[in-house]
């Protein structure tokens, strides 16, 4: 019997005193994949920002148990530490800042976290290569600046390297599949696949079916007006697709 | 040997017979501001060595004998002014020949509901304490000595004042000429203009002069834009190639109000364009338009300061010039955020075209940021038109000269899109157009 | 409590920090009577054995800053209560200089370990390959290293006042022909009482096989330091120079006015880089090193060029604008700086950039970061004059603000008199993004860590231009001046 790894209980969440999360509730177990589907504004991007503790959204009932510690409790940089990963719908440009240094830093921060030796530049550099060729991404991404200028598949694969380097416990995924061609799809979904493991919860956030279509998650949630309002098997999302939002009686204002 | 801070000036030159009065004079009020304003004239005009003066020399002004403004107050204006910038302009109109109203040419039937448009030295006489509160106390002078100038010799101007939620359909034309004449000639129109909340006017003020005509006209624009109003102001500048011009226009925003001042600066011989806006209320919006043509060896100077006083106000600044034979431009913008200003939005742009090897341009952009949370930039260019953009047009067939004068015709025109009053835009065009195929304006 | 917010805190928390380079070095100084006369700087230029025309080019330049008197610079966006000339002492040696010592092992063992304390390399053993020292203790040199091996190649490394003594043709040629003694206030002072400095010649075609250092320290209380550097590039020769500084932490303000003067002739190369960590005072502004200096660099050649980078995170007042006077035709001019400010310090820095020749170039990268309740302030002049056909100037100047209280400006002047010249300025402001740091905590790295990683890629581009040895020093220096008391 699995142990649950995330519960996420009467969650309701306020951006600008504005509700958008109102009472969900959310089990995902140890080597579970969910999907969370839903139509645009119900709340989807709100419960991954929630989930990995950023500033202006607002808790204001509820709780989430992140392998029986309260999450809320704890800050960004710790939550993260301890294995929570959030896969950014639009990952950030910092210019400068090379992406290789970046996750240099990031990595050696969680190791040490853990109380580990951090990796010394040439150690580290072995293991990028290693993931990096998985991936398909080129060592001139890695020379350039974090996230600078890269397109939006780049972008979107350097999440999924960083994830892979990080080999986080919970990985959410916020709409990572949007704006990618068909390869890159295809890149994403085995970065994700390849993490799967008995160990390891994700939560897979998206809009559409197609991702699904790679990624064959374990349970589908349909979030709408802040709250989880169906569950099942992976057949949902098909049902989605076919039907569509209104078809399951869930327009997409219901969230406003 | 250090440049002066301040120039001495003999002004108005000494005469032997009394000062005459000027409108309003008796009045406690007025006579304590122009008291002050003589107090501080009296110390002379700003030096180079007066940092917002380093790039324009006021020391060729002293060189003209000016007599007393009110000396000329008696003469009566002749009818006939000759053509104005606007005459083709549909709408409420105020001409002011030498700084003095001229009551025959005012064309002020059919206002529309909501504007009030007024003269000064009547206002003095008919509502002098509605006067007052209008222009305030010596405090207002704030120590600028071309404010303290106005405030001691201006003897008219006036007053447009919109009610709330006015809308004036057509513009209101303030046109400023001087009458042909070769005795120095020196006048200082107060212009004041207050929006109340949520109307809008467009008010066009045009300095015109005759060619070679010593005059010296120091006009001091005073804007109050009210909760929610727009004010579109756009000034023509084409006065003679004799002539000293050296305005100050003074804006105040309130909460969402906006301001667009759109210039178009060609004319006298040495002319500096000072605009001062505070940014008061939040979500006000500010749009400084300008550009400046010059040849021969005009000096034009154009000195604006956007102070952001309070969160979420946006500015957006775009000065464009082209210069040519000895002709020198100045360009000094000032952004100043305030501590409270945080999300405040501040982008700046200075581009010159120099078209002769004797032109001269300085800039100073500056920022000058106090709170953290803001996004502001500036830019500033200088140089002769694009190389592969005339061989571009040359390689299509243009001359050269064709060529060039295309160039600058894109580069200017970008700016007039701006002008929200189609006929209004039309006159500006048409003085570029001018401007580039060499006539005088 | 904001991210921002708390990255604010985080930096101002470094304030709580001891000054780490904080100590006082018990040395018997030989000094002059505090005060400023026609006596005093007989004595100093006695006490240095000065040739005659070097007294008199000093009274000369004391006589002109007598003039100055109201022509101390106001322009500058400094505060700072008006220095007391006659409280200073303008000589202080350590008292050993009467019998120098000829080898490391006859230094003053209390100053070896003041250098040792700052890591300054001056033991062989200790030193980083290819990096000669020549170190300055208040106002004398005392130790001069890798000197022989300079001196097979034909290079001038020294003392200012040795080269006064050893090679008086070629100081007394260009001392003063790139800041003349009437300069300005702080330049002209420096004229009349400088103590003791650098020397560099490169002969024509050396290429300097090694770095040359100086660090520069403050130490003696109520001594002013005024250094005099002099370098000169012969036709076609290059040389990389790096000044470093640190200094104890003193209570009262002290005054320290240097004159930097390069000069590259036809085809050749000067580097000049600076990191700059003197001591900025308290978290309340008291005590802290006044920085006043000028450093001017004149391209007299054809192709010559001169590249100056600083990392300014120091001292509590800075005013200081490392300029290039490019007088040869294609001759370049670059300017890469960083300027940290943070609790109460002030720092007014920039360029000047005089375009004389044809086709001359010039770049200029600022980056300035303020925090706490400091301000900085970019200043520069780019000057096209009307000779300087198809001259080029590219500018680059960003503001990062972190916290509510700080202020960041702008002034820059552009004076163009050639229509073929082509003159671009770009500025912006913008403090540390939201998204940014998110982005970073999300990933584990905590919020000090992040934003010492987001303001070192704010400054890369500065901080790839200076020579290896100093890169990871300097890089390490914009993380502690911003860091709280952690790690």
């Amino acid at each position: 019997m699995s142990k649950p790894m995330l519960a996420i209980e009467n969650l309701h969440a306020t951006v600008d005193g504005k509700p958008i999360l109102n009472g969900l509730d959310l089990a995902v177990n140890e080597g579970e994949v969910h999907a969370v589907m839903g139509p645009n504004g119900s709340g989807k991007s709100t419960l991954a920002y929630v989930i990995a503790g950023r500033e202006g959204y607002e808790v204001t009932e509820g709780s989430i148990t992140y392998r029986g510690e309260d999450l809320l409790a704890m800050s960004v940089e710790e939550r993260a530490c301890s294995g929570v990963f959030l896969a950014f719908q639009y990952p950030v440009e910092i210019p400068g800042v090379g992406s290789a240094t970046f996750l240099k830093t990031a990595v050696n921060a969680a190791r040490k976290h853990r109380g580990e030796q951090e990796y010394d530049a040439m150690e580290f550099l072995k293991l990028v290569r290693e993931k990096r060729a998985a991936l398909g991404i080129d060592d001139g991404m890695m020379r350039r600046a974090l996230n600078v200028g890269f397109s939006g598949g780049e972008k979107k694969r350097n999440e999924m390297l960083q994830m892979a380097l990080l080999e986080p416990t919970l990985a959410i995924l916020d709409e990572t599949d949007s704006g990618l061609d068909i390869d890159a799809l295809k890149v994403v979904a085995d970065g994700i696949n390849a993490l799967r493991g008995p160990e390891r919860a994700m939560v897979v956030i998206t809009h559409y079916q197609r991702l699904l279509d790679h990624v064959v998650p374990d349970k589908v949630h349909v979030l709408a007006g802040g709250r989880i309002v169906r569950s099942g098997g992976s057949e949902l999302a098909l049902e989605l697709e076919s039907r569509g939002y209104a078809g399951l009686g869930l327009e997409p204002s219901a969230a406003a | 040997m250090p440049a002066p801070r301040t120039i001495p000036f003999d002004y108005p030159v000494p005469s032997a017979s009394p000062a005459p009065a000027l409108p309003g004079d008796g009045l406690p009020w007025l006579d304590a501001l122009r008291g002050e304003g003589r107090r501080l004239s009296a110390g002379g005009l700003p030096g180079t060595r007066t940092e917002a003066w380093k790039y324009t020399s006021l020391a060729p002004l002293t060189e003209l004998e000016f007599s007393h403004p009110a000396a000329t107050l008696t003469e009566a204006i002749p009818a006939e002014l000759g053509p104005g910038a606007f005459d083709a302009l549909e709408g409420p109109s105020l001409v002011f020949v030498n700084g003095r109203l001229s009551a025959r040419h005012a064309q002020l039937d059919g206002l529309p509901a909501g504007l009030r448009v007024r003269g000064l030295a009547q206002g003095l006489a008919d509502d002098p304490a509605g006067i007052e509160a209008l222009i305030g106390g010596t405090e207002a002078l704030n120590g600028d000595l071309m404010a303290a100038f106005n405030a001691a010799f201006g003897a008219d101007g006036c007053i447009v004042e919109t009610e709330p939620e006015a809308a004036g359909k057509e513009p209101v034309l303030l046109r400023f000429v001087a009458a042909p004449g070769s005795e120095p000639l020196a006048y200082h129109p107060r212009v004041i203009v207050r929006l109340g909340a949520g109307s809008s006017l467009t008010l066009i003020e045009c300095h015109e002069g005759p060619a070679g005509a010593p005059t010296w006209s120091n006009p001091f624009v005073d804007i109050r834009v009210g909760e929610g109003a727009t004010l579109s102001h756009v000034k023509l500048q084409v006065e003679g190639d004799g002539a000293y011009h050296t305005a100050l226009t003074k804006a105040a925003l309130a909460g969402e109000a906006r301001y667009e001042s759109h210039l178009l600066a060609l004319g006298a011989r040495l002319a500096r364009h000072e605009i001062h806006v505070r940014l008061a209320g939040e979500g006000a919006d500010c749009q400084l338009r300008g550009g400046y043509m010059a040849r021969g060896s005009q000096h034009i100077d154009n000195t604006t300061v956007i102070d952001h006083a309070v969160p979420h106000c946006e500015s957006r600044e775009v000065y464009k010039g082209v210069l040519d034979d000895t002709a020198r431009g100045v360009f000094q913008g000032k952004i100043i955020v305030r501590q409270d200003a945080q999300k405040t939005d501040g982008h700046q742009l200075n581009r010159t075209l120099l078209l002769s090897p004797k032109a001269e341009i300085d800039t100073k952009p500056e920022l000058e940021i106090y709170a953290d949370d803001v996004k502001c930039s500036h830019g500033a260019t200088a140089g002769e038109p694009e190389a592969d953009q005339l061989f571009y047009l040359r390689s299509r067939g243009l001359d050269l000269r064709t060529a060039r004068k295309l160039i600058v015709q894109g580069f200017m025109g970008e700016l007039l899109e701006e002008v929200g009053h189609e006929p209004t835009r039309a006159v500006l065009a048409e003085r570029v157009a001018a401007w580039i195929d060499g006539g005088r304006s | 409590m904001s991210a921002q917010q708390e990255a604010a805190q985080a930096v101002e928390s470094y304030a709580g920090e001891r000054y780490k380079y904080g100590f006082v070095t018990d040395v018997e100084a030989d000094s002059a009577p505090p005060g400023l006369d026609h006596d005093t700087i007989r004595f100093i230029s006695a006490k240095k054995g000065e040739p005659e025309w070097l007294l008199t080019w000093r009274i000369r330049a004391f006589e002109r800053w007598l003039e100055m008197e109201d022509e101390e610079p106001t322009w500058a966006k400094l505060h700072y209560p008006p220095i007391d000339y006659q409280e200073a002492c303008y000589y202080s040696a350590p008292k050993s200089d009467s019998d120098r010592p000829k080898s490391l092992d006859e230094v003053d063992p209390e100053l070896l370990k003041t250098y040792e304390k700052l890591g300054i390399p001056l033991q062989e053993q200790e030193m980083l390959a290819g990096v000669a020292v020549d170190a300055v203790f208040d106002s004398v040199s005392v130790a001069t290293t890798f000197k022989d091996k300079l001196a097979e190649m034909g290079v001038i490394f020294c003392s200012i006042s040795e080269a006064v003594k050893e090679h008086p043709e070629l100081v007394q040629r260009y001392l003063g022909s790139v800041v003349p003694y009437s300069d300005n206030f702080f330049a002209t002072l420096n004229s009349a009482v400088f103590t003791d400095g650098s020397f560099v010649y490169v002969p024509k075609g050396v290429r300097c096989p090694m770095e040359l250092s100086t660090y520069f320290r403050i130490n003696a209380a109520n001594t002013g330091q005024f250094e005099r550097t002099l370098i000169v590039a012969d036709e076609g020769s290059y040389v990389s120079y790096l000044e470093g500084c640190t200094a104890p932490m003193r209570d009262e303000n002290q005054l320290h006015a240097a004159v930097v003067e390069l000069i590259a002739l036809d085809d050749a190369e000067i580097k000049y880089s600076t990191v700059q960590n003197w001591y900025p005072g308290d978290a309340e502004g008291r005590g802290g090193i006044y920085n006043f200096v000028t450093k001017r660099g004149a391209c007299r050649g054809a192709n010559a060029k001169i590249s100056w980078t600083q990392v300014e995170t120091g001292s509590a007042i800075t005013w200081k604008d490392p300029s290039c006077i490019l007088q040869g035709d294609n001759s370049v001019g670059e300017f890469y700086s960083i300027a940290i400010t943070n609790n109460r310090q002030q720092a007014d820095t920039g360029t000047k950039m005089i375009h004389m020749g044809r086709n001359t170039k010039s770049r200029i990268v600022s980056k300035g970061i303020a925090a706490g309740r400091s301000d900085s302030t970019y200043r520069g002049l780019v000057r096209i004059q009307p000779k300087a056909e198809g001259a080029r100037n590219h500018t680059q100047c960003d503001s990062l603000l972190i916290g509510a209280e700080c202020g960041a400006h702008t002034v820059p002047y552009i004076e163009s008199r050639n229509p073929t010249a082509r003159v671009e300025h770009e500025a912006t402001t913008s403090k540390i993004s939201e998204d940014q740091l998110f982005y970073c905590r999300q990933r584990g790295i905590d919020e000090e860590d992040a934003v010492a990683l987001i303001v070192n890629g704010f400054c890369r581009e500065v901080l790839q231009e200076l020579p290896m040895e100093f890169a990871v020093e300097a890089q390490k220096l914009v993380a502690i001046s911003l860091e709280g008391s952690v790690g």
